[in-house]
């Protein structure tokens, strides 16, 4: 019975699968044997399986490697963090596990996994241990629609861009359990904050990407890679980080990315030594750690969302650069962005509530919404040739910096430079 | 294919059921909200996978803050999240509600004529791109009225909060 039911299951999924899920291994004849040796490689494991079950055994393979791979990722991002923060704060950083600290992911790991973990007596045992799952899930769930490669995604949906910004909403609701689970007012509190920022960017992270969507035409992700193909004279790509709508909605899609994964300047809601680390304070332990793990998880996520959308996605800078295989490339503009991340980190001040609030509503809210009128007049006026083309540049251009200095002047009229009498 | 069904209605329903039992109120919302996430997986199961990851955002995402915040803004102290005993008032308007919602739900499925349509091999699917032309074309009435109906609701959610301040007075 059981036997017929799960083969029952399987004939469903497969057929699932085969609908939405490209099989055809078929590499265009041009991509050369390094392109293809990821496929190539669990082709020859999952072969020696029967038939029936190869659908399944290439999903597992295909959740493993992104598991170890962003596991290993995060790893070695927390390590290079506190290098990098230790280098440009002029101080060694870890540097006693291993060669040059090498193992230093791997004593923190132990380390967390020994301590004691101590849950509140009046806690919500049940939520309190579900939220740090839940978020951990939900942030992983995101790597399933990246293209990491000419043939390399988990699964290809149609609406893919909407599935990860959908498994990203629901993050929200781990960080509200873990503040509300925890039974301490100051937990509750910054849970609220957290939320109130969460939900403030969640719009004009949004909103910033809507010009790419109506520009590809698509809400997959794949073809909006396959949108942004090509060369203008064999080194200018075709990439929209690189017009005038594409630049915008990629600066606010990344500021907008930086608070939505908590991090610095926009790291309020964890801050560790002002507000003893928010919503997490009752968590210790391991739960701790998974807290930071979905924490890094989100902003690989994001960032590789920012690449897909804006930056090409595996498709190489230069045509005569094509022989570097597409993971290869989508590993190098990923970890770009992640140093961004780590490196503003480094140099900005942290934001106060107030400030963070009127960032998202007054200023990327509105620049955003003006950039989609702006993705609208560019892909109006894609028949423009000759000086038509320039006016067109010109205009837009205008539409995305006009409204920078305006915004930005009259928001800040009147709040000047601050004066500490005792700080000069 | 009748067994995702089944589970897909017994994490729906069941956990619907949990939450109208719940006497702590922000677990009967975690449960809806869960409740919520099953529609959608339904949804995902239908084939409609536009409609699923919408529902995901906006009843998940979005609508689940406000009930949260709600609960949260409205109790002054944990006690009071235990919600009051059972009232006759409070079972009318239950009754009231859930009747009107079922009544909408049994016409549109009587209206329906199952028959007529041969069961496909293969079940429909419908692209970003259709959806969003028969929204903004055939179905663009009900659209702008939809809109109308938020925008009327968010006014008068801040005239609410507007006039709750000023009662207090001008005492600062």
């Amino acid at each position: 019975m059981s036997g017929a039911v799960i083969l029952h299951v399987a004939a469903n999924v497969s057929e699932w699968t085969s609908r939405h899920h490209s099989l055809t291994f078929a590499a265009a004849p041009e991509t050369s044997w390094l392109e293809r040796a990821p496929l190539l490689a669990r082709d020859a494991l999952t072969g020696l399986l029967p038939e029936s079950l190869r659908w399944f055994a290439n999903s597992l393979i295909g959740i493993g490697v992104i598991l170890g791979a962003f596991g290993l990722l995060f790893a070695y991002l927390t390590l290079a963090e506190r290098k990098i923060l230790g280098r440009i704060q002029n101080r060694p950083g870890p540097n006693r596990t291993g060669w040059f600290g090498l193992l230093q992911p791997f004593a923190d790991a132990v380390k967390a996994l020994t301590k004691e973990d101590i849950v509140p007596h009046a806690a919500d045992h049940v939520l309190h241990f579900l939220a740090p799952v839940v978020l951990v899930a939900l942030s992983l769930m995101g790597f399933a629609v990246i293209p990491f490669g000419r043939e390399l995604i988990a699964v290809e949906l149609d609406a893919a861009v909407l599935y990860f910004f959908a498994a990203g909403a629901a993050t929200e609701l781990a960080v509200f359990m873990a503040g509300w689970a925890s039974h301490n007012k100051y937990s509750l509190l910054a849970a609220m904050r957290a939320l109130a920022q969460l939900i403030s960017y969640e719009l004009p992270l949004l909103l910033s990407f809507v010009p790419v969507v109506t520009l590809a035409g698509t809400l997959s992700t794949t073809q909006i890679v396959a949108a942004q193909a090509g060369w203008t004279a064999g080194f200018i790509p075709h990439w929209y980080v690189l017009t005038p709508w594409g630049l915008a909605g990629f600066l606010i899609f990344m500021v907008a990315a930086l608070a939505e994964s908590n991090r610095s300047p926009f790291d309020l809601p964890e801050a560790e030594s002002e507000l003893i680390a928010g919503h997490l304070t009752e968590y210790s332990g391991f739960k701790y750690a998974l807290f930071f793990m979905a924490e890094y998880f989100g902003m690989c996520a994001l960032s590789a969302m920012a690449v897909t959308l804006f930056l090409g996605g595996w498709q190489a800078p230069c045509a005569f650069l094509e022989w570097i295989p597409s993971y290869a490339w989508f590993a190098i503009k990923l970890l770009t962005l992640l140093l961004g991340f780590i490196w503003i980190r480094a140099t900005l001040p942290r934001l106060r509530m107030d400030q963070l609030t009127r960032l998202a509503w007054k200023f990327l809210v509105p620049l955003a919404l003006i950039n989609l009128g702006n993705a609208a007049f560019w892909s109006l006026t894609a028949s423009w040739t000759g000086p038509l083309q320039l006016a067109r540049w010109a205009i837009a251009l205008l539409v995305v910096i006009g409204p920078f200095v305006v915004l930005g002047r009259t928001l800040s009229t009147g709040v000047g430079p601050r004066t500490y009498r005792y700080a000069t | 294919m009748n067994l995702t069904l089944a589970i897909i209605s017994v994490l729906i329903l069941g956990s619907a059921a949990v939450a109208v039992s719940l006497r702590n109120l922000i677990h009967s919302a975690l449960l809806l909200i869960a409740s919520w996430a099953g529609v959608a997986v339904f949804y995902l199961w239908a084939g409609a996978e536009f409609v699923a990851f919408a529902q995901l955002l906006v009843y998940v995402g979005a609508i689940s803050m406000i009930v949260l915040f709600a609960v949260l803004l409205t109790r002054h102290s944990r006690s009071e999240l235990t919600v009051a005993a059972p009232a006759l008032s409070r079972a009318i308007a239950a009754i009231l509600a859930g009747g009107a919602v079922f009544c909408v739900l049994a016409s549109a499925v009587l209206k329906t004529d199952f028959a007529a349509r041969p069961a496909a091999a293969v079940p429909p699917t419908i692209t970003v791109r259709e959806l969003g032309t028969q929204l903004m074309l055939s179905h663009s009435a009900a659209v702008l009225v939809v809109g109308v109906l938020l925008t009327v609701a968010l006014l008068g959610a801040i005239v609410l909060a507007a006039s709750d301040d000023s009662k207090k007075g001008d005492a600062p």
